[in-house]
């Protein structure tokens, strides 16, 4: 076998979505998108559901889903930022904290998937509007704010022009690429998303798998909390609630198989950056309004499940030929 | 006598797949004609011609006399052309007589339904295969065997004078083959012209007057079946000369020291069971549909629970609460189904092979490196000759018998002493068979224990040292070496 130094087809098809779309908002919209500032703020914005998107890819990987990605990620930051409220120096155990909650959340999830069997989507569901009720109740349904400078600072730092925020997107990008295509769990859970039955004849604990997914998922998205909290000092029970669809549509776009069994953690990557710039771009034009977004995205969403159909079929006809 | 059909020259591509490289196919007026040949050898896809569900690139297809240019389904259902497909294309939410019925009914043309003449035409079509069957019962509730006669009468409903019946055995037992077989005789004395799909060789010469055999898409012989050889028949299906002997003589081993015993087991699906097994046997546990034969190989992989009795493993008690215990203790089990069990159909060969191996090949921070599992299926492809130009492919490219090598594969792959087979050659053509028992003898001579769990009398004989047979989940016979014939078996089946 010859060493492979090869890109993968879907992810080549993102990168020249991506510079397309470059191309085209620096075309038509050069002065007002091509700024430092402007990309600045898309790096921050785009950390947080990034990372929420990575958490509901690889549940999707798995053969799940993750609805309730955003709401652990409200109750986390909320979580620190009243801890942090109480103790100005207590930085270093609120972001703790928050970690543990998302691992709990996930994990709490990754249980009612592989020992009730609930299906992903209904678990997930449910498990959201407890979360987002949680939230609610400590933070008595306001919006919960006054957490340390030194904290907050975090939000806007930039090193090297590049937001700190983003850098921390980056990191967990390449630690997630590498769980998933280089270790033994990784490889698993796209084997459990496949074929769960055939996982357990081939000895794989796909309990133990599930739930340490959506664990995964979980602490990500915890991370995205406390990001969100650093950058608009403030935490609400109800914070992004539009984040959810468009994680699944950023997980699909970026090659993610709704089925399970495929999908790449860069993928994922290219397609947070495809969406966020898809997203300023839109903002530079005032008259369209919000309330399209939605339409927007609604659209995006279907037209690229269609063009993953096509796209599938025609590989799998082109490998049906080689085959035989 | 004249001919029913007669379709020469026949041409299909797929693609660039040609799939029929011009096939002739005649059939004379009220025999049993049998089409044989392997899975991939243009079988299927001449049905699909002759009753109009493809189109040809070439060839012409003649029925009862008459010149078809093109051939539609309507034209061949007229034409009195029946196919009765594996999944026999019935509704199984529907009861029996709705099934039977309804083509009549909407051929005639009516919009209103009675529930009576539903009935009438549904009891005339039982009638004339002599079929007893609760008439109100909703399909699904029905055996397969019983499901294949409704397709049967209702193909008979439509005036069928050629009944095309693609691989009718796959799915049944013995008895319910031998009242097919009862039918089909009785269909050929009315008139009714067969043909019968099939690779399986006993079947074939049982009940065919003449055989027609493809291969990769080309006619190797068409010949009445008396001039037909069981030798003959394996070469030209597969192009190849199989050695039955050196199968046979293989047989004469000697056992080493136990592996395995089996002491009063009881699990949901079987009672009582107790067996010994030793290093370098072959042991076959064979036994019906429902006889819980695979229900027994489950609990040896950690998959169905004991509630009673004991399994030891190499003199020590063994505790098979989940499959990774079973792979600790070098226990190994190829699923009965191969495509929900055993494959993860849309993913790599590699992956499916390297498995069982993550754990020996990952370091200690549970990290593997992609050449590593190279290599490691690149070895097993080699070994046990999986034909496939790219590891990478998904696994669902392969043919049955390759894909039935990499489910071996996965579990050879792991060194194991105890290795349980269900079903090891299922669907898999005469020479991936072949391939399949020749490794099931070397790896006994080597020194594996082995358990095959089969409802294929003759695949347990060329196989095993030794069967036990089961019926309703307990064991009817113990039959050792000698005693291994295919009467005795069949008499312990009862």
């Amino acid at each position: 076998m010859k060493k492979k130094l090869k890109i993968d087809d879907n992810i080549f098809r993102l990168i020249i979505i991506l510079v397309v779309f470059l191309l085209i908002a620096g075309i038509t919209k050069g002065n007002s998108f091509l700024k430092v500032s402007i990309f600045q703020t898309m790096g921050r914005q785009m950390a947080e559901y990034g990372l929420m998107a990575v958490g509901c890819g690889i549940c999707m990987i798995s053969g799940g889903i993750d609805l309730s990605c955003v709401y652990v990620a409200n109750l986390c930051g909320i979580s620190a930022a009243l801890l942090m409220q109480k103790n100005e120096n207590a930085i270093l155990p609120a972001i703790l904290l928050a970690i543990v909650i998302g691992a709990a959340c996930g994990a709490f999830n990754g249980f009612l998937i592989s020992y009730l069997r609930i299906p992903p989507m209904l678990a997930t569901l449910g498990s959201y509007q407890l979360f987002q009720g949680i939230s609610v109740v400590i933070s008595n349904g306001s919006t919960v704010s006054g957490a340390p400078e030194k904290y907050t600072d975090f939000g806007m730092k930039t090193v090297a022009g590049i937001p700190a925020a983003f850098l921390v997107f980056v990191l967990i990008i390449i630690i997630m690429s590498v769980v998933m295509g280089k270790t033994k769990f990784g490889a698993r859970v796209f084997l459990v998303g496949t074929n769960a039955k055939c996982a357990t004849f081939a000895g794989i604990k796909n309990k133990s798998i599930i739930i340490k997914t959506y664990m995964i998922s979980g602490i990500v998205s915890g991370c995205a909390g406390l990001l969100s909290l650093a950058r608009i000092n403030s935490a609400k029970a109800d914070f992004g609630t539009s984040y959810t669809m468009q994680c699944i549509l950023i997980a699909v776009l970026g090659g993610v198989n709704p089925n399970g069994g495929f999908g790449t953690i860069p993928g994922i990557a290219i397609a947070v950056l495809i969406l966020q710039v898809l997203s300023s771009y839109l903002n530079t034009f005032p008259d369209v309004s919000n309330y399209y977004r939605d339409c927007i995205w609604g659209i995006a969403l279907i037209g690229v499940l269609i063009l993953n159909h096509v796209i599938n079929k025609k590989k799998s006809d082109k490998l049906a030929k080689m085959g035989s | 006598m004249e001919n029913i059909l007669s379709v020469k020259g026949i041409k299909k591509s797929f693609g660039g797949v040609h799939a029929l490289k011009g096939v002739d196919l005649t059939i004379r007026k009220g025999e049993t004609h049998c089409l044989a040949g392997e899975n991939g050898c243009g079988k299927s896809t001449i049905i699909k011609v002759i009753s109009g569900f493809y189109k040809p690139d070439g060839g012409t297809i003649e029925v009862d006399g008459r010149d078809y240019p093109v051939m539609t389904p309507a034209d061949a259902i007229k034409a009195g052309v029946q196919v009765i497909y594996q999944d026999f294309s019935i509704f199984p939410n529907l009861t029996v007589i709705e099934n039977l019925a309804f083509n009549q009914v909407l051929a005639n043309g009516k919009k209103f339904v009675n529930k009576k003449e539903f009935r009438k035409i549904a009891e005339e079509a039982v009638a004339k295969i002599n079929f007893n069957v609760d008439m109100d019962a909703l399909v699904e509730t029905l055996p397969v065997a019983d499901k294949q006669l409704i397709a049967i009468s209702r193909a008979l409903l439509d005036n069928a004078k050629l009944i095309i019946m693609d691989e009718p055995t796959t799915a049944l037992t013995k008895k319910e083959v031998k009242r097919l077989f009862e039918i089909i005789a009785d269909l050929k004395k009315n008139g009714i012209t067969i043909l019968f799909v099939s690779h399986k060789l006993d079947e074939v010469f049982e009940i065919s007057d003449s055989i027609t055999i493809l291969r990769s898409g080309e006619n190797v012989i068409s010949c009445p079946a008396s001039e037909m050889t069981e030798e003959k028949f394996a070469y030209y299906m597969t192009g190849r000369h199989f050695d039955n002997q050196e199968l046979a003589d293989n047989k004469k081993r000697t056992y080493g020291e136990e592996v395995l015993s089996v002491e009063n087991l009881s699990a949901p699906g079987f009672e009582d069971i107790s067996f010994k097994l030793h290093k370098g046997e072959i042991l076959g546990v064979t036994g019906q549909l429902g006889s819980g034969r695979t229900e027994l190989s489950l609990s040896l992989f950690g998959l169905n629970r004991p509630t009673a009795g004991r399994i030891m493993v190499e003199g020590k008690e063994a505790k098979l609460t989940d499959v990774s215990k079973a792979e600790e203790l070098g226990i190994a089990l190829v699923p009965e189904d191969r495509l929900t069990e055993g494959l993860f159909l849309p993913q790599s060969i590699i992956k499916n092979i390297t498995v069982t191996r993550f754990d020996a090949l990952a370091g200690r921070l549970g990290f593997i490196r992609e050449d590593s599992l190279v290599e490691e299926s690149a070895k097993w492809v080699k070994e046990l000759g999986v034909a496939t130009k790219n590891h990478e492919f998904p696994v669902q490219t392969l043919s049955g018998g390759n894909q039935q090598k990499v489910v071996l594969a996965k579990w050879l792959a792991n060194n194991p002493k105890i290795l349980i087979l269900n079903g090891p050659t299922v669907g898999v053509d005469i020479g991936a068979k072949y391939d399949i028992h020749k490794l099931l003898h070397k790896l006994a001579a080597d020194g594996m224990a082995i358990i095959v769990v089969s409802d294929d009398t003759a695949e347990v004989i060329a196989t095993c040292d030794s069967a036990i047979v089961m019926h309703d989940g307990r064991i009817t016979g113990i039959l050792e070496k000698e005693d291994l014939t295919e009467a005795k078996l069949a008499e312990a089946a009862i």
